[in-house]
């Protein structure tokens, strides 16, 4: 690429690119991401607590309580189904507004800013607002269904996000190709689903990881909403770190945070790998 | 038949879909207490909306909130784009094994939730807990991922003898960086903006952990309130502390609409 091509390529880019550009970001990163990270393998086999001013190795202690008592199994199964449910939903909204509202027309226009409104508020507030809308109806008080009306609520917020992503992918469709399978006789569904959707591949990596890993991480909209009730029904990974954080059970949520983080971990790469294997072979 | 159909469609859908939650906020925050108690759809039999406004403006502190959050939104931003852009530009000039590690780390952060229960001790450890200071650092932590990952592919379409025209005229990487790198950079710095004061205008589960009880940010407020004695029930304050906190974000959207939505899309499909 550069036009320097005599000499070792190494020193001119020593020179031209230090390397000390990169110290004061990995210096932050360092400090307050990765140190965090690694103190989360450290301290979920510890006793820590708000309790005492010692802090004493303990094992496995903490995962055999929790696992004992059938917490961790629990809050894990739910953050799973939140997340599925999440992604399914967000994109199938985001998707459908993105076909309904693919035309430059005015009304489309202003339809697709009203959609990005939830997009901007905050998850808090969107909360909120669904515990006022649904108060009364015993929506968010079943302990079989909530869990679905509280990814409904989540996928609500962020729909329009998936829907300007999804927008994005139809205008890389090259129109010489819908044409040509018009010429050959194809019904406009066909077109669509066989010709159109599989160009949307990229979209849909996109979308599905970033739903996926969102409400993994989720918080606001389940602690606005349900706050992890009824019965803990809804109790997701993060709702279950804050309440014992504020109990000063400081090592159990030390120890689910760990487990969220190898949730992540473990779900991101298969799931990333097989959207993109998908993406190749359409 | 479906050409006519699809405006009806579209605008119905708004108006369920987007209009009836937001007719909640805006009906709930102009009722008086009594009227709000249990809210629903019906309009206020009188409008109360200015005098609810002015009530938690002055009751719930909203100034003091918004200091917080703009001290912390503010720098958090600058910081994050700076050291992000310096980082993301010699990872993507040099292709070595140790920059290809030192993206992949970098870039890990987007993916990785961050430790939030054991970064309050680290915080604690070097005196930054419950600080401003320390805030800005674990945002900064958060989203420098978010930053390397944009500007290295962005820095990887601009081609390099952009740079090395000043280089000729004999400037140094410092001045290269920022005469002629970061100027070029401005389209993906904006996204990169909206995304991360999007994120930080909002959280309040990372501001929970490390500033909660000590330093106030508006969705911090909001959540102490809407969770406290003090607004039980008391949904018209609620929603006109939401209208208060939303419309900061609504009205810079509804200014840079366009730039947004083509900021937000860029990279996100090739």
């Amino acid at each position: 690429m550069t036009t320097f091509t005599t000499g070792a390529p190494g020193a001119i880019s020593r020179r031209t690119h230090p390397l000390w550009f990169l110290v004061p970001a990995y210096v932050l990163l360092l400090v307050f991401f990765f140190l965090p990270t690694v103190f989360n393998f450290v301290y979920a086999f510890t006793d820590w607590s708000g309790f005492k001013a010692a802090i004493n190795p303990v094992g496995l202690d903490n995962f055999v309580q929790l696992t004992s008592d059938g917490t961790l199994f629990r809050s894990l199964r739910i953050t799973i189904v939140y997340a599925v449910l999440v992604a399914v939903f967000q994109n199938l909204f985001g998707f459908g507004l993105a076909v309904l509202l693919e035309r430059d027309t005015v009304v489309n226009r202003i339809a697709r800013v009203f959609f990005l409104v939830p997009v901007l508020m905050s998850a808090l507030a969107v909360g909120y607002i669904f515990q006022a809308l649904l108060k009364g109806t015993g929506w968010l008080a079943d302990t079989t269904w909530t869990i679905v009306v509280v990814a409904l609520i989540h996928a609500w917020k962020w729909m329009g996000l998936s829907m300007l992503i999804y927008l994005a992918g139809l205008k890389t469709i090259p129109l010489d190709v819908t044409e040509a399978a018009h010429i050959d006789g194809a019904s406009q569904w066909r077109t669509f689903w066989s010709v159109r959707v599989p160009f949307l591949a990229p979209a849909v990596t996109f979308n599905v990881a970033t739903a996926l890993l969102g409400s993994m991480n989720g918080f606001d909209i389940v602690q606005a909403t349900t706050g992890g009730g009824p019965a803990r029904t809804t109790e997701i990974l993060n709702i279950f770190i804050y309440r014992t954080f504020g109990q000063g059970l400081f090592a159990q949520a030390t120890t689910m945070s760990l487990v969220l983080f190898l949730l992540v971990a473990l779900m991101a790469f298969p799931v990333i790998h097989v959207l993109r294997r998908r993406e190749e072979i359409l | 038949m479906t050409r006519r159909l699809q405006p009806v469609v579209a605008l119905l859908l708004v108006a369920v879909v987007i209009g009836v939650p937001l007719w909640l906020v805006v009906a709930t925050a102009g009722k008086s207490q009594g009227e709000a108690v249990d809210p629903d759809l019906t309009p206020p039999s009188s409008w109360h909306l200015w005098e609810n406004l002015r009530q938690v403006w002055v009751d719930a502190d909203i100034p003091a909130a918004f200091l917080g959050s703009m001290l912390i939104v503010v720098p958090t931003v600058a910081v994050v784009l700076i050291l992000g852009s310096m980082a993301a530009w010699v990872l993507a000039r040099r292709s070595t094994r140790l920059t290809a590690v030192l993206y992949a780390l970098g870039i890990s952060g987007i993916i990785l939730p961050p430790a939030v229960v054991t970064v309050v001790l680290l915080l604690r450890q070097l005196g930054l807990a419950g600080t401003v200071t320390g805030m800005i650092g674990v945002y900064v932590g958060i989203y420098l991922s978010t930053v390397i990952f944009f500007v290295t592919g962005f820095v990887r379409t601009i081609p390099e003898a952009l740079e090395e025209a000043a280089r000729i005229d004999g400037a140094g990487p410092v001045a290269v960086f920022r005469r002629v790198v970061l100027p070029l950079l401005r389209p993906v710095l904006a996204t990169a903006t909206i995304l991360i004061c999007l994120y930080v205008w909002n959280d309040v589960f990372y501001a929970f952990f490390v500033i909660g009880g000590r330093v106030d940010t508006l969705p911090l407020n909001l959540f102490q309130v809407a969770s406290a004695g003090l607004y039980l029930n008391n949904w018209h304050l609620i929603f006109a502390y939401v209208i208060l906190m939303s419309l900061p974000l609504v009205v810079t959207f509804a200014l840079a609409q366009r730039k947004i939505i083509a900021g937000i899309t860029s990279g996100a499909v090739k």
